[in-house]
C-alpha cells in the first residue's frame, strides 16, 4: 500500500517526541543522570542502629554526596547492622580512619551517612571497613533520656 | 425471587461468554501481531490515527495538569517552607500516578472509541465479512496492527505527558512564582528513582495500553452490527476502559510500591 | 428433476446434499438439495428471510452446516483447513448487498485491495489489471472517487470489478438489485450476465427481484421454508403448477400464502367485548 510521505514523517517524529519524553524523564527528572555507578568502590561500616536508614540513601563528606548506601544487612552474630556504601571513584583519599555517623537531615527528614575524615596515612580502599561509628539517633531514646535526667534532677 | 436468581445467572454467563470471546479474540489478535510486522505500513497508519492525531491532546492536558499541579504543590507547601521540594512533588505525583492514568483515560476516550466506531461500522458495512470472503483475515489486516500501534503509542504518549507536565510545573513554580531554579531539579533529582517511579510508570502505562486497545478492538469486533449497537459499543469501550484503567492502577501501584 | 440428475457430474461445481442449518431455534435450511452448474447463471429465489443470504456464507465458508454437504469443485468447504479454505476463496468472488468496499481506499485502491493483499505484482502491472477491471465494469473515470462519493449502483459495480480481480471461477451475488433505480438495475443485470460469458465464470445470484433475475438466469432454484419449493428453467418455472411457486413468481397478494396473519375469526374478534 502507497504510504503517504507525510504520515511517515509524522508518525516518525511522534515516536521519536516520546522516546525522547523518556530520555528526559531518565536523565533530566530521575536520579540516573546524578548517579555514576561501576565507578565506585565499596566500603562497609557496622552500626548498632541504622534508624530509618534506607538502600540507597545518600553518603555525604561535609554536606557534599560522595556515594549512595548499596546494602544493608544484620550480621546475625554480632547483632549488629552492616551498611555498604558505594563511594564514587573520584574521591579515593579517604584516610583509613574516618567516621561515619547516620544523621538526619532537618528535623523530619530523611537519614543519611555523614564521613568525617580521620588523620591516618593509610587510605580507604574498596572493601574496607570503616572502625569509627556513631548510630542514628532514635527520637524517643533521646526524649526518655531527657525526662529520666528532669526527673532524677528535680528528686534530688 | 427464582427470577430474580436466573437474571443473574443470565448476566453471569453473558459475562463469562465475552470474557470467553474476548480472550480467544486476543489470542487471535496476538497470532496476527508477526503479520503486522512483516507489513510495516499497515503499523505506520495507524500509529498515525492513534498516536500522532492524540498529541495535541495529550500535551496541551500534560501542559495544564503540571502547571496546575505547580500552583496547588506551591500553595500547600510554602506553608512549612519547602516550596523547593515543589520538583519533587510535581514529579512524582506526574511520573507515578497522573502521566499513566491521565493520558489512558484520555486515550479511551480519543483513540480508544475511535477505534471502537471504526471497526464496529467496518462490520455493520460487511466490510469486515467481505474480506473474510476476499480470503484476508480481517483480524491480521484490521486489528492487529491497530492493536499494536495502540500498545507502542500508550507508553510514549504517557512519556510526553509526563516530561511537558514537569516543564509546566517548572514554568508555574518557578517562572512564575521564584522557586529556585536549581533547587526544582536537584530537589527533583535526588528523589525521584528511575526504577522505582520513571520504570514503574512505563510498566503502568504499557498494561494500560494493553487493556484499553484490547477493550477498544474487541467492543468494535463484537459489536452488534447496527447503528445502536455501534453507538453502544462506542461508549462500552470508554465505560470499561475508565473502570479497568483504575482498577488496575490500584493493583499495580499495590504491587509496585507497597511491599516494603 | 432428471435434467439435475443427469448433469450432475463433472460439470457440477456447487453441490449441496441434504443441507440443514438452524440458527438457535429457528430453522433456516431442513434438507436442502442444490446443484451450481459450471459456466451457468443460477439463481436462488424465496422471500425475505429464508437463509438465502445465509446460504452463500455456507459455501464461501463463513458459516458451518450442522448437518449434510456442501461441496464446491469436488472439496468439502467444512472440513478445510484454514489454510484451504482461504486457498479456495481466492476463486471465489461474493458481492455483499451493501458492496462491502473499504471505505478508507478509494475505488482504485478497493480494487487493488486483493491483488495487493495476494499477489507480489509490481505496481504498473496493478495498475494496469485494476484499470482493466474498472474499464469493464464502466467506471474507469471514477476510480479516485471514494465510497462514500458513489451512488449505490455504481458502488456495487466497484465491488464488481473487486470481485473480478483475481480471476475467480465463480462470483455469488446477493440481492444484487435490491435498492436500485431502473437504470442501474439494467446496468447490473447486463453487467452480470456479460461478465458470466466473457470470463467463464459460475454466477449464483441470490435475489427476491423475480423479474431481473428470470431475465439472466440459465436455472431458478425457488426456497421456502427451508425446503426447495421448485426449480427449473425460467420458462418451466414461469409454467409450474405448484400454487406456491405461482403465488411467489407472480406476486399475488393471497395464495397458498395468505394475506391474512393467523387470526380468531374476524367477527368473533369484533364482537369481543
Amino acid at each position: 500500500m502507497k504510504q503517504n510521505k507525510t504520515t511517515e514523517l509524522l508518525v516518525g517524529i511522534f515516536i521519536v517526541a516520546g522516546l525522547a519524553a523518556m530520555f528526559v524523564l531518565a536523565m533530566q527528572v530521575s536520579n540516573l543522570g546524578s548517579l555514576n555507578q561501576g565507578d565506585s568502590y565499596r566500603v562497609t561500616a557496622r552500626f548498632e542502629n541504622i534508624g530509618g536508614l534506607k538502600v540507597r540513601s545518600a553518603v555525604t563528606v561535609s554536606g557534599v554526596r560522595v556515594g549512595r548506601v548499596s546494602a544493608i544487612n544484620f550480621d546475625n552474630k554480632r547483632f549488629e547492622a552492616v551498611v555498604s556504601m558505594s563511594i564514587d571513584r573520584k574521591y579515593d583519599q579517604f584516610p583509613e580512619d574516618t567516621a561515619a555517623s547516620i544523621f538526619t537531615a532537618g528535623l523530619l527528614g530523611e537519614q543519611y551517612i555523614s564521613l568525617e575524615p580521620g588523620g591516618a596515612d593509610e587510605l580507604l580502599a574498596d572493601g574496607s571497613e570503616i572502625d569509627l561509628t556513631q548510630s542514628a539517633l532514635v527520637l524517643e531514646k533521646l526524649i526518655s533520656k531527657f525526662l529520666f535526667s528532669q526527673t532524677s534532677d528535680s528528686g534530688r | 425471587m427464582l427470577d430474580w436468581i436466573r437474571k443473574l445467572g443470565r448476566g453471569g454467563l453473558r459475562l463469562f461468554g465475552k470474557l470467553g470471546r474476548g480472550g480467544l479474540f486476543l489470542m487471535a489478535t496476538l497470532g496476527g501481531i508477526p503479520a503486522v510486522l512483516r507489513r510495516p505500513g499497515l503499523l505506520v497508519a495507524q500509529l498515525w490515527s492513534v498516536g500522532v492525531l492524540s498529541l495535541a491532546l495529550i500535551t496541551l492536558s500534560g501542559l495544564f495538569v503540571g502547571m496546575v499541579l505547580g500552583l496547588q504543590g506551591y500553595n500547600t507547601l510554602v506553608d512549612f517552607g519547602a516550596e523547593e521540594s515543589l520538583g519533587v512533588a510535581v514529579a512524582l505525583a506526574v511520573v507515578r500516578e497522573l502521566g499513566p492514568v491521565v493520558t489512558a483515560l484520555l486515550f479511551a476516550g480519543r483513540a480508544g472509541s475511535a477505534m471502537t466506531a471504526e471497526i464496529g461500522l467496518m462490520k455493520a458495512t460487511e466490510q469486515l465479512s467481505g474480506m473474510e470472503m476476499m480470503a484476508v483475515n480481517p483480524i491480521h489486516r484490521v486489528i492487529a496492527p491497530r492493536y499494536l500501534a495502540g500498545i507502542l503509542s500508550m507508553p510514549l504518549l504517557a512519556a510526553i505527558f509526563s516530561a511537558v507536565a514537569v516543564y509546566g510545573g517548572f514554568f508555574v513554580g518557578v517562572g512564575l512564582l521564584g522557586v529556585d531554579d536549581g533547587a526544582y531539579w536537584s530537589q527533583m533529582q535526588a528523589k525521584v528513582d528511575l526504577y522505582e517511579d520513571v520504570w514503574n510508570g512505563v510498566i503502568k502505562s504499557l498494561v494500560f495500553g494493553l487493556v484499553v486497545t484490547w477493550i477498544a478492538v474487541f467492543e468494535g469486533y463484537d459489536t452488534v452490527p447496527t447503528s445502536e449497537g455501534v453507538a453502544g459499543a462506542t461508549t462500552r469501550t470508554v465505560v470499561h476502559s475508565a473502570f479497568a484503567i483504575l482498577t488496575l492502577d490500584f493493583v499495580l501501584t499495590a504491587m509496585m510500591f507497597g511491599d516494603y | 428433476m432428471g435434467e439435475t440428475a443427469a448433469q450432475a457430474g463433472r460439470d457440477t461445481l456447487v453441490k449441496i446434499r441434504g443441507l440443514e442449518f438452524s440458527r438457535g431455534d429457528r430453522v433456516i435450511f431442513d434438507g436442502v438439495d442444490l446443484d451450481i452448474l459450471r459456466g451457468k447463471v443460477t439463481a436462488v429465489m424465496g422471500p425475505s428471510g429464508t437463509g438465502k443470504t445465509t446460504l452463500l456464507r455456507l459455501i464461501g465458508g463463513q458459516l458451518c452446516p450442522d448437518r449434510g454437504s456442501v461441496q464446491v469443485d469436488g472439496l468439502e468447504v467444512s472440513r478445510l483447513r484454514t489454510g484451504e479454505l482461504y486457498a479456495l476463496r481466492k476463486r471465489m468472488g461474493m458481492l455483499f448487498q451493501s458492496g462491502a468496499l473499504l471505505t478508507d481506499l478509494s475505488v482504485f485502491d478497493n480494487v487493488a485491495f486483493p491483488l495487493r493483499e495476494h499477489t507480489d505484482l509490481p505496481e504498473s502491472m496493478i495498475r494496469d489489471l485494476v484499470l482493466m477491471k474498472l474499464q469493464a465494469v464502466g467506471l474507469r473515470g471514477a476510480r479516485d472517487l471514494k465510497p462514500a462519493q458513489l451512488s449505490g449502483g455504481m458502488a456495487r459495480r466497484v465491488a464488481m470489478s473487486r470481485a473480478i480481480a483475481l480471476d475467480p471461477m465463480m462470483i455469488m451475488y446477493d440481492e444484487p438489485f435490491t435498492g436500485q433505480d431502473p437504470i442501474s438495475k439494467g446496468a447490473l443485470v447486463k453487467l452480470i450476465r456479460l461478465l458470466n460469458d466473457a470470463l467463464g465464470l459460475t454466477s449464483i445470484i441470490v435475489s427476491h427481484d423475480v423479474q431481473e433475475t428470470a431475465e439472466i438466469s440459465d436455472y431458478i432454484y425457488v426456497i421456502s421454508q427451508g425446503r426447495v419449493m421448485g426449480q427449473g428453467a425460467p420458462d418451466e418455472i414461469e409454467r409450474t403448477d405448484s400454487g406456491w411457486v405461482k403465488q411467489f413468481m407472480h406476486g399475488l397478494p393471497d395464495g397458498p400464502v395468505p394475506f391474512h396473519y393467523p387470526a380468531p375469526d374476524y367477527r368473533d374478534d369484533l364482537l369481543q367485548t
